[in-house]
């Protein structure tokens, strides 16, 4: 008897499971850990939505997209969360990805944001960050940096981010002079490494001076560790953006459930976990606004940004240049 | 007769079926991606310079790691001191650290603001920079010459005592030793410990690029990255893989060529004195050349140390999850490698087919990241990829540690076969009786080397594991990257020395196992 009623509740169990419907969402791997707005996403989700929110990690952005384009239409994705405006147009031209159903919400971008794909969650300024006990005299702009005697850490632009924003921030500043701008940048260079985590290491272990990442990255030092040194320098050509945005994948089977997530991220529960987990400004200001310590970030005065259907062509011509300068 | 054939038979089935796993990893996975593009490409000016660089940087870190070991070896053969034991676990480590935070040690010791330039600095001298080809070899020297002095030091520990014994009976001074039975130990050891370290360089990226100084230090493994990420070139990505197959394959199939067979002869297995080397000039020398090696290797892990014990009590339950998923993944893959490198060796040994180490040593000279996307290709229609993230991540890394243990075994086993083989035969020792009474209690060693390695090596790993792993089946050095990313350094700096107490102590364990009491 006893046997049975465990039996019988194992059923049930099953059962209760198989009702509730599973969003897969597939995402950078930083956003799933521990430490990342993962976790605080996925419970704040499931308290609304009746349903199993599962996250899939895959390496960085662009390797989350060439996961979905290796996997194409037989993707378990319903949801795909973390590419970039750097990806969106290759994102658009494999098909798929579907249009959303979800009114759009007024952003706090710097730009105007139309799209009917894709909907931004977050973004941020790349930006040089330095040690304010160490370099007193911060540049103000490229060409600052150029006739300083700084050194800088920087990402590839073929692995990394940050590199590729870096590329395309030089690029649209200078444009075709970017190769005379890079071989004076090429001079401050200590190292180019993989990815970000690399370089950031390399910066706190006083390896080089700058480091590039973002505007908000002195934020984390101030607000989790009560460190005020850290600073971004603010240049007067303007910043590079980057806009982080999620998408329907257009073979899921649960379109309404992916809309219900894709408009969810737009919402206050999910804004509000954004900016002290992933460090990046929220793409819709929560109501109680930013943290404290935001407020202590450098503004830009310009937002620099390649509208999404000129970034590849523009990347794959400054990806040559940078290639040209930097290996002679 | 009929029962030895049947012996053989059974030599070489299993013996196929570890090399089939090696080939379905390696081969099997490069057509996997080949088959899934849509294009083939050639190769363009960029991807020459990366060949011709990786094929540079590969080459000189092989020959400096193996030239400096010789000398090392040497001393660390023929002395006995307080600590010997400990110095020859701790010269495992560089190799089996996870490489961010072994270019992290490494820059804490002679980076800008390294131990090194700040010392320069007080005395009025200038920082030194190590970035550039000079940075790439410091590291890959700094990773490998400990495994070639251990490779080396085993050839070493080949020659039975009872040579040194009739050496000294006969006057021999410590050149006439090197003359006699050293140069052709090293002659037979020295190709294989070189084709080794060359296949594990031949596929550096992260190194190569962060201590290299930007894209001039572009390695194939980066091109198949950029051709698999930046581009979605999957035809690039499959034809840059075999480039690399091919460069690994055709040095294997040289250095086994390249190898003879030491010839010594058999000893007793005593505790080997060394009459020749009793000068005081060359105590002096061995006790500099071993002081110099343990300085260079040790300090950066001292470093690591230091960085990381103030975080290390407070480390996160999931870490500690984490550390816990990778020790059972280190334990499989050390199982796994000896379950794949014994068949091979006995293959080698008792059918004389040399040709089966070579492809042994393939899985070392293919692409991790065609590996891991091969894989997934080939998985992912059938199973959840995360599903088998662990077992997968055991599996390619017993793959990856299969080289050094084909290295370190096969020899040995040749030795076994060579001195014990015929007698074993006419006494009927075979099959498992074969391996227990006299394969076993002779190969105790290399046996032991090899799974610690395995262990820590496959510890230590980040490669496939990062393509598979969903958020709650992380391994250590994936909890360690994503601290990282998060910002939390000083959490990275303790998950690091918590993977490195870790990594050493199951290379000890084992090794220490392998070594015995006798001449531990």
């Amino acid at each position: 008897m006893k046997y049975l009623t465990i039996a019988a509740g194992l059923t049930l169990a099953t059962m209760a499971q198989a009702e509730t419907p599973t969003l897969t969402v597939y995402t950078y791997d930083s956003f799933v850990s521990d430490w990342g707005p993962g976790p605080a996403v996925e419970a704040a989700f499931e308290k609304t939505c009746d349903c199993d929110l599962k996250f899939v990690g895959a390496g960085d952005g662009a390797e989350l997209l060439s996961r979905i384009r290796l996997e194409g239409s037989h993707t378990k994705a319903d949801v795909v969360l973390g590419l970039d405006t750097n990806l969106t147009e290759t994102a658009r031209a494999t098909g798929l990805f579907a249009p959303h159903a979800v009114a759009s919400p007024e952003f706090n971008l710097p730009v105007e944001w139309q799209d009917d794909t894709f909907l931004p969650f977050d973004w941020g300024y790349f930006a040089f960050v330095y040690d304010k006990t160490k370099v007193t005299n911060p540049p103000e702009s490229f060409h600052d940096l150029i006739a300083s005697d700084l050194s800088i850490v920087i990402q590839d632009p073929r692995s990394s981010t940050p590199g590729l924003g870096l590329l395309l921030w030089v690029k649209s500043v200078y444009g075709g002079k970017a190769p005379e701008a890079w071989a004076g940048i090429n001079r401050h260079i200590v190292t180019v490494t993989k990815g970000w985590s690399e370089a950031y290491g390399m910066f706190l272990a006083g390896e080089a001076d700058m480091v590039l990442s973002y505007t908000t990255s002195p934020a984390y030092h101030l607000i989790a560790e009560s460190d005020d040194t850290k600073a971004a320098a603010q240049f007067k050509e303007g910043h590079y953006m980057q806009i982080e945005v999620a998408a329907k994948v257009a073979s899921t089977t649960q379109p309404a459930l992916a809309d219900a997530f894709l408009a969810f991220t737009a919402s206050d529960a999910f804004q509000e976990i954004i900016p002290t987990t992933n460090w990046m400004y929220p793409a819709v200001t929560p109501k109680n606004g930013l943290p404290d310590g935001f407020g202590t970030l450098i503004q830009p005065d310009k937002a620099l940004i390649y509208p999404g259907a000129d970034v590849e062509e523009a990347r794959d011509v400054a990806l040559s240049e940078w290639l040209s300068v930097l290996s002679n | 007769m009929a029962e030895r054939a049947f012996q053989l038979n059974r030599v070489s089935l299993a013996g196929a079926g570890a090399l089939a796993v090696v080939l379905c990893l390696t081969a099997g996975t490069l057509t996997a991606v080949a088959l899934r593009a849509d294009s083939v490409g050639g190769l363009g000016p960029a991807d020459w310079a990366a060949i011709r660089f990786t094929l540079l940087q590969a080459s000189l870190s092989a020959f400096i790691s193996v030239a400096l070991a010789i000398p090392v070896a040497r001393a660390l053969a023929r002395r006995d001191f307080a600590g010997r034991g400990l110095l020859l676990t701790l010269l495992g480590a560089p190799f089996i650290l996870p490489v961010m935070v072994a270019v992290l040690g490494l820059l804490a010791v002679f980076g800008r603001n390294g131990i090194v330039s700040v010392a320069l600095g007080q005395i009025g001298l200038d920082p030194i920079s190590i970035y550039g080809l000079r940075g790439v070899l410091l590291a890959h020297v700094f990773f490998n010459l400990p495994l070639a002095t251990r490779l080396i030091l085993q050839g070493w520990q080949t020659i039975p005592a009872e040579r040194f014994r009739l050496a000294a009976a006969l006057g021999f001074s410590a050149g006439d030793v090197a003359r006699i039975l050293e140069r052709p130990m090293l002659r037979a050891v020295l190709p294989g410990a070189f084709l080794v370290i060359f296949l594990i360089c031949l596929t550096s990226f992260a190194v190569a690029l962060a201590l290299g100084g930007g894209p001039k230090a572009t390695t194939l493994e980066l091109a198949i990255y950029q051709a698999f990420r930046f581009d979605f070139d999957l035809g690039k990505a499959a034809l840059l893989g075999t480039v690399q197959f091919a460069l690994g394959a055709s040095a294997a199939l040289l250095a086994v060529r390249m190898t003879t067979a030491p010839g010594i002869g058999a000893g007793l297995g005593r505790q080997v004195l060394r009459w020749d080397a009793r000068a005081g000039v060359l105590r002096l020398q061995d006790g500099v050349l071993i002081l110099l090696a343990a300085l260079f290797l040790v300090l950066p892990l001292f470093m690591i140390v230091k960085n990381g014990i103030p975080g290390l009590f407070h480390l996160p339950a999931t870490v500690l999850w984490a550390a816990a998923r990778s020790g059972v993944v280190a334990l499989a893959s050390a199982g796994l490698t000896l379950g794949l490198a014994l068949p091979i060796c006995a293959l080698v040994v008792r059918r004389r087919a040399s040709w089966a180490e070579a492809v042994g040593y393939l899985s070392i000279a293919a692409s991790p990241l065609v590996m891991g996307t091969g894989l997934f290709i080939i998985l992912n229609p059938v199973v959840n990829p995360s599903a088998l993230a662990l077992p997968v991540t055991a599996l390619v890394n017993a793959a990856m540690s299969l080289p050094f243990a084909l290295r370190a075994i096969a020899p040995a086993l040749l030795d076994v076969e060579d001195h014990y083989g015929r007698l074993s035969d006419g006494l009927g020792i075979t099959g498992m009786d074969r391996f227990r009474l006299v394969w076993l209690p002779r190969l105790r060693r290399p046996l032991g080397f090899s799974a610690g390695l395995a262990g820590a090596l496959s510890m230590g790993d980040l490669g496939v594991i990062a393509m598979f792993a969903d958020p709650e089946g992380a391994t250590l050095p994936l909890q360690l990257y994503r601290l990282m990313a998060a910002y939390r350094m000083q959490d990275a700096a303790a998950a690091a020395l918590l993977l490195l107490m870790m990594s050493l102590a199951i290379f000890w364990i084992f090794d220490r196992g392998g070594r015995g009491h006798a001449d531990a």
